[in-house]
């Protein structure tokens, strides 16, 4: 929560003020928003927070909580939601990270940059159903790779299309929107190496090696460690895609939670979906708090636009 | 050459995209046919789901301008001590994925539409929730930008009520803040699918889905038409200010 701290011009008067903007009736008027965020933000999190550790007559326990964390099938989802999450992250962020860099060392604020740019931003927020039908397009039947893989090597994987279904599949999908994404989040950053420390560098008898190892590679670790884990959040609570690309209502956690929720043949279970959120958003937590402690690193040397 | 394998990459399934909507369906066609996209048109369901998006959008749009963006300049200006607080609310949903908020909200929506009224409202409201990082983060950047606490003992001074301050010497001030804001939550509200579907309401992700199940090529090609449009859009907005923006995702 680094960088939202207010160095901003307005702050060193504004901290003293005037008289007049002080008051207690001046608490009223956050008084809408609170009402609204109360409703549609706080009352979610305490009801999913509360119902985790109660159980289904609504007595306080933890009975619910230890039925999903000994469940075999909530464990398997969980693990293959993690294991997905942190795959497509790595990838993500190596393939994503390459590719700003290649940006940043072309032509900045050139047409193919520009395109490129503005495509990562649409790509990584249509995420979910389109993300799904492009691959439908591309791999699933009919599609025009596994077309032509029918026709160039049809005993290869791509000609049957069923592999997209599974894990490996979900992982190629999910990279597709953490590549845009990494883009974006890591743009800024290379963006921010100053050609002063290449030059530095240079003319203190550095080889290009050694400016990387040295100099490049210390500096972008903690951002890049730090767009992964956010690639990581990202995917881990992504929903929509493998929703619509296949129903087994227990292979990923948060499918598994809407089973809970929705199910209409007696499934329905409002307790575990609350379990499994409690676990999902403990998760979650952890990773955003290691990403708030890298970015501490990075706003040391990164200057804030 | 890493450009060519991303763009490769990220390229190909949009072609694919293209190839699979003029694909014949039916009997009646032979060789490249653009029927899917021209009876996209004619589509009542897409229709309605569309402009209940718009209608969803909209409502999201007019809670960051009257409820959220006040707050944020009022906590600035009076209220310096909840301004940790407010941020972390703010930053809240960041935390929490939106099926984890659809199992709250659940009981709390489906109370609302049986007693009270089925309307976009509810939905906005959560919507307006999700997009709460966002739009602080860019809301932040732009009143730290300018030193508003002058402003507005400077319009104060000259006879402005408290409103005026808000709506007619701040707000525009920080306009491109406010803009920035809500072009990612507009972008966000209309690709959102996760809360809409559970809760089962059919904005326009939701019907796109439902029609992929009874007729891919018209799905693939309303999704390939608006992801183009939304990329063209981007690309004939002015990019100097709102670049940036877009760029900032880093939030916490």
């Amino acid at each position: 929560m680094t960088q939202l701290q207010y160095k901003g011009t307005g702050s060193a008067n504004g901290r003293t003020g005037s008289r007049y903007w002080r008051g207690k009736s001046a608490y009223l008027g956050v008084v809408p928003f609170l009402l609204v965020s109360g409703l549609f933000l706080l009352y979610p999190t305490w009801n999913v927070a509360s119902g985790a550790f109660q159980d289904k007559h609504g007595k306080f326990s933890t009975s619910v909580l230890k039925e999903v964390f000994n469940s075999k099938v909530a464990r398997h989802a969980f693990a293959n939601s993690l294991e997905i999450s942190a795959k497509t992250a790595i990838a993500g962020a190596i393939l994503g990270g390459l590719f700003a860099w290649a940006l940043v060392n072309g032509k900045p604020g050139g047409y193919f940059y520009r395109v490129a740019v503005a495509l990562s931003s649409v790509l990584a927020q249509f995420g979910g159903v389109m993300l799904t039908f492009a691959f439908l397009a591309t791999f699933g039947f009919n599609g025009l790779v596994a077309n032509i893989a029918l026709k160039v090597a049809p005993h290869s994987f791509l000609a049957d299309s069923s592999w997209l279904y599974g894990k490996f599949g979900i992982s190629v999908l999910y990279t597709f929107f953490q590549i845009p994404l990494m883009v974006l989040v890591f743009l800024p950053t290379l963006e921010n190496l100053k050609p002063q420390w290449r030059e530095a560098s240079d003319a203190l008898g550095g080889k290009a090696h050694e400016y990387w190892v040295r100099i490049g590679i210390p500096i972008l670790t903690p951002s890049f460690a730090g767009a992964a884990l956010l690639l990581f959040v990202n995917s881990f609570s992504a929903y929509a895609t493998a929703a619509t690309l296949i129903n087994l209502s227990d292979f990923l956690t948060p499918l598994e939670i809407a089973t809970a929720l929705t199910s209409e043949t007696g499934g329905a279970n409002p307790a575990e979906a609350k379990s499994l959120s409690f676990f999902m958003v403990v998760v979650v937590i952890i990773a955003m708090t290691f990403y708030a402690l890298l970015r501490k690193r990075v706003s040391r040397w990164e200057q804030r636009r | 050459m890493i450009i060519g394998f991303v763009g490769t990459y990220l390229i190909v399934p949009l072609y694919s995209m293209y190839d699979f909507s003029t694909k014949p369906f039916g009997f009646q066609d032979k060789g490249r046919t653009f029927r899917a996209w021209k009876i996209i048109p004619g589509q009542p369901d897409l229709i309605a789901a569309i402009s209940r998006s718009l209608i969803t959008a909209a409502i999201v749009m007019a809670l960051i301008l009257f409820l959220i963006v006040p707050t944020a300049i009022w906590v600035h200006l009076k209220l310096p001590a909840l301004r940790r607080p407010f941020e972390l609310l703010c930053l809240l949903p960041l935390a929490i994925p939106a099926i984890v908020i659809v199992v709250g909200i659940a009981p709390l929506y489906r109370w609302i539409s049986i007693h009270l009224t089925e309307s976009p409202i509810t939905l906005s409201g959560v919507y307006s929730m999700l997009i709460l990082p966002y739009t602080y983060r860019s809301l932040s950047a732009a009143l730290d930008a300018v030193d508003i606490h002058t402003l507005a003992e400077a319009a104060r001074t000259l006879g402005a009520d408290t409103r005026r301050v808000i709506f007619g010497i701040i707000m525009p001030t920080i306009k491109t803040g406010i803009v920035n804001g809500s072009f990612i939550a507009i972008a966000l509200v209309l690709g959102e699918y996760t809360i809409s579907n559970i809760l089962n309401y059919k904005t326009f992700q939701v019907v796109i889905a439902q029609i992929g199940r009874t007729n891919g090529n018209v799905a693939v090609a309303v999704s390939l038409a608006s992801i183009l449009f939304v990329l063209v859009l981007l690309l004939l907005i002015p990019t100097k200010k709102r670049r940036s923006a877009v760029l900032d995702v880093d939030l916490v």
